[in-house]
């Protein structure tokens, strides 16, 4: 048996292992002398959760996008950014709209109930549009062909969305039921980032069970074990490749108005960095498995809000958020170095690789 | 018996090319008597063509109205000089440049393959001047910024003679930084202070030489942070610096950041009562749509408008009527003054043939750059130093109002400046 394990490991390993033993080990270092320092409160702590959380969530509602469309048709849709960005950025001008007659604050539920619809039916529609035209007539084509398609619809849509909305950007209208604070007992929560957490973790919760419990949730999971078997079977595979981008669609549209509650700027070019984010967050769950993609956003999201402070206030780093990303981007490698299929990815070596 | 066929083949094709182009240099030599000479080249203009500037500035993106408004600037120059030089229409080319150093390069580099242009006024941001003016002065073309303020850029230390090609009307951050630590000190009389920069050269810079002068005074930092200029979540790096407790935050950022930064400080327990400073960066209506109204009682320092020449004025009115609207940044009177820089400096090194062609000096161009003295800009007199600080800088704070924020517009008077404490007297002429 030791045998067998010493014949199995490669100096690669080895060395992969000593530099994620280092970064643990500095992580671990850094996390104790910025506790035994007592800089932050549990107050602040609790703070950084909450930004984290929200942040998060959104990352993982990007993600399921990558993740499905992935689970399905084995490419990584790049032009997912755009599709995130194609929804809020059209709902806008609803949002603009309703502010300037007034609507808006008369009737806040009502109207951000249909700013959201507006936001998913166009992302929705972009997506759909992107599987017919860019992807569909690809499908048979060597694998690396629709992914630079894929980069290049994303840069059509990036610069059709300039065209049509102009290349400045433009503020979302501040809702006035979401502002303020709630307080739990000490901890203060902000209005909107606990509509946030709680909106991002209900359509979650939805497109799982959709996923688990539906019979079209079931024949997307056949279709994406094996596409010839599931067409034997009598499941029509390009309904169903339609689906994953249409729920992909309504998750990034959703997730787009939430970032534009929690963030008011909205411009042809905000898809690229929550894209890339939410696209690593799927590989860090485990690129094709939609509860790792909810995982994966939602530690990115913490660990992006938690990390500069736990992590490098200890170590004496100045300016620790500067490194935000390298913090993020380090966890990435540091989960692949140990689990090379994410969180909760699956096997690909054995089956479809 | 192969390869000395080859050879002689090779004989023959070279001592034909130098025979030809023996001859084109003579032929060349007999059309022209008229010749002007430069150690750098010269620009041939056959009458009928025009005189080529190009502007490298950011009209695109979230910092789009910084560049839109030198650009205005430099139309209105144009436009008054007639569109013409020495009987020479002008053409004026714009290139994005995006706010970083990326664009900065992408912008220079396009421009330099063009022959023809003769000067470039630009660029918007310090961090683009940085890869960009040596790839313009490498092809000969100095450029003149009305807006990249960052120290580095002329400070002989730091400016390698690849920035030789560089001047600007801007004023130097030196300056900027320094008055915005005496306006908290003196005017505010706050005692801690944070700063956050975005790792731009103008941001780190102008935020180190304002804790470098806060301090002098007696002020404590608490902290200086830097976020990158495409974050959007600022809650956590300010719940960090709510930890120092300060009484007000100085963020010379650009227009997405420090838009997020103004929006999301209030949210942070602790820091609901600091008072907020931007620079000149981020003074412009659209960062007060940005920031919306929580940007009201904010403070930024920038040109002191009110100090401007009596051109001004007119400049206004003029631009007015052909935008429409008053500038959107702080930027457009220094563009004018780059403008009319570059025009005199043509026409005095400028030489015309007799067939009527025009012969512009690229190195002569430069030195006579350099050598401006006194002249009478919208934002002062202008005196190039050896270094290429042109500007006759007068920075003056401006508060936020919520008519500011409701028109957007940027407020028109000082709310204090250095020379006379609270605003309404005026400054000591120079």
């Amino acid at each position: 048996m030791l045998k067998r394990w010493r014949e199995r490991i490669t100096p690669t390993d080895v060395v992969m292992w000593f530099i994620g033993g280092t970064l643990l080990l500095l992580m671990f270092w850094g996390s104790t002398a910025t506790l035994i320092e007592g800089r932050y409160t549990s107050h602040h702590w609790f703070d950084f959760l909450i930004f984290g959380l929200a942040q998060g969530s959104i990352y993982a509602l990007i993600a399921m996008g990558y993740t499905m469309v992935y689970g399905t048709l084995r490419m990584i849709n790049f032009a997912h950014s755009e599709v995130f960005m194609s929804g809020p950025y059209t709902a806008y001008f609803v949002a603009a709209a309703f502010y300037s007659s007034g609507f808006l604050d008369r009737q806040p539920i009502l109207s951000l109930i249909f700013i959201f619809l507006v936001s998913m039916a166009t992302s929705t529609l972009i997506a759909v549009l992107l599987e017919r035209i860019a992807y569909r007539p690809l499908r048979t084509a060597p694998r690396l062909v629709p992914l630079i398609t894929a980069i290049g619809a994303s840069f059509f849509l990036q610069y059709t969305f300039r065209g049509l909305y102009g290349s400045g950007f433009q503020a979302y209208p501040v809702v006035k039921i979401l502002e303020g604070e709630w307080m739990f007992g000490v901890f203060r929560i902000l209005k909107f980032q606990a509509v946030v957490i709680v909106a991002a973790a209900l359509l979650m919760t939805a497109l799982y069970l959709f996923v688990q419990r539906t019979r079209m949730g079931k024949a997307i999971r056949a279709v994406s074990e094996d596409k010839e078997i599931s067409s034997l079977m009598g499941i029509d595979i390009d309904r169903m490749i339609v689906t994953t981008f249409v729920i992909g669609g309504m998750a990034a549209g959703a997730a787009g108005v939430l970032y534009a509650v929690m963030f008011k700027q909205v411009h042809f070019f905000m898809g690229f960095i929550p894209g890339i984010k939410a696209f690593t967050a799927a590989v860090l769950g485990g690129i094709g498995n939609i509860p790792g993609a909810m995982l994966g956003g939602i530690f990115l999201g913490l660990v992006e809000s938690i990390g500069p402070s736990l992590f490098l206030d200890g170590l004496g780093i100045v300016a620790p958020y500067q490194l935000k990303d390298a913090i993020a981007f380090i966890m990435l490698v540091l989960v692949l170095i140990f689990r090379p299929t994410g969180i909760l990815g699956e096997r690909l070596a054995i089956k479809k690789a | 018996m192969k390869r000395l066929s080859i050879l002689l083949l090779v004989l023959t094709i070279a001592t034909g090319l130098v025979g030809i182009m023996g001859s084109m240099a003579s032929a060349q030599k007999v059309k022209t008597e008229f010749k002007v000479e430069d150690l750098i080249g010269v620009v041939k203009i056959n009458p009928g063509e025009s005189i080529h500037i190009a502007a490298w500035m950011v009209v695109a993106g979230p910092d789009a109205s910084l560049g839109t408004d030198t650009k205005r600037g430099i139309e209105i120059a144009i436009e008054e000089k007639g569109r013409k030089i020495l009987g020479f229409p002008i053409k004026l080319t714009v290139q994005d440049t995006g706010c970083n150093a990326e664009g900065g390069q992408a912008a220079a580099t396009k421009l330099a393959a063009d022959p023809t242009i003769i000067a470039a006024i630009g660029s918007s941001c310090s961090s683009e001047a940085r890869p960009g003016a040596p790839i313009l002065w490498k092809a000969g073309i100095t450029t003149v910024s009305p807006s990249a303020t960052s120290p580095d850029l002329t400070d002989p230390t730091k400016r390698g003679r690849e920035f030789e090609g560089f001047l600007r009307t801007a004023h130097n951050d030196k300056v900027q930084g320094a008055i915005a630590a005496e306006f908290a000190w003196k005017q505010l009389k706050v005692k801690r202070a944070a700063t956050i920069h975005d790792g731009s050269i103008y941001a780190e810079k102008l935020q180190a030489i304002f804790s470098e002068t806060f301090k002098k005074w007696g002020g404590t930092i608490t902290s200086q942070e830097a976020v990158a200029p495409t974050d959007t979540d600022m809650r956590p790096v300010l719940t960090k610096i709510a930890t120092g407790k300060p009484e007000f935050i100085y963020y010379p950022v650009f227009i997405a950041a420090g838009g997020h930064i103004t929006r999301q400080v209030k949210e942070v327990k602790g820091l609901e009562k600091a008072a907020l400073m931007g620079a000149d960066g981020i003074f412009s209506p659209d960062f007060y749509k940005a920031a919306g109204e929580r940007a009201m009682g904010m403070y930024h320092s920038s040109p002191d408008f009110s100090a401007f020449g009596e051109g001004y004025k007119t400049f206004l009115e003029k631009h007015q009527k052909k935008y429409g609207e008053k500038p959107i940044a702080p930027f457009h009177a220094h563009a004018y003054d780059a403008a009319i820089m570059i025009f005199s400096a043509i026409e005095k090194v400028a030489k015309k043939g007799p067939d009527g062609t025009l012969y512009i000096g690229r190195k002569a161009l430069k030195d006579a750059l350099y050598a401006t003295k006194n002249l009478k800009g919208l934002t002062g007199n202008l005196t190039c130093d050896q270094y290429g600080d042109c500007a006759d800088p007068r920075i003056a704070i401006y508060i936020t109002k919520a008519e500011n924020i409701k028109k957007l517009e940027m407020p028109e008077k000082p709310f204090w400046t250095p020379y006379s404490g609270p605003a309404g007297q005026t400054p000591p002429k120079k």
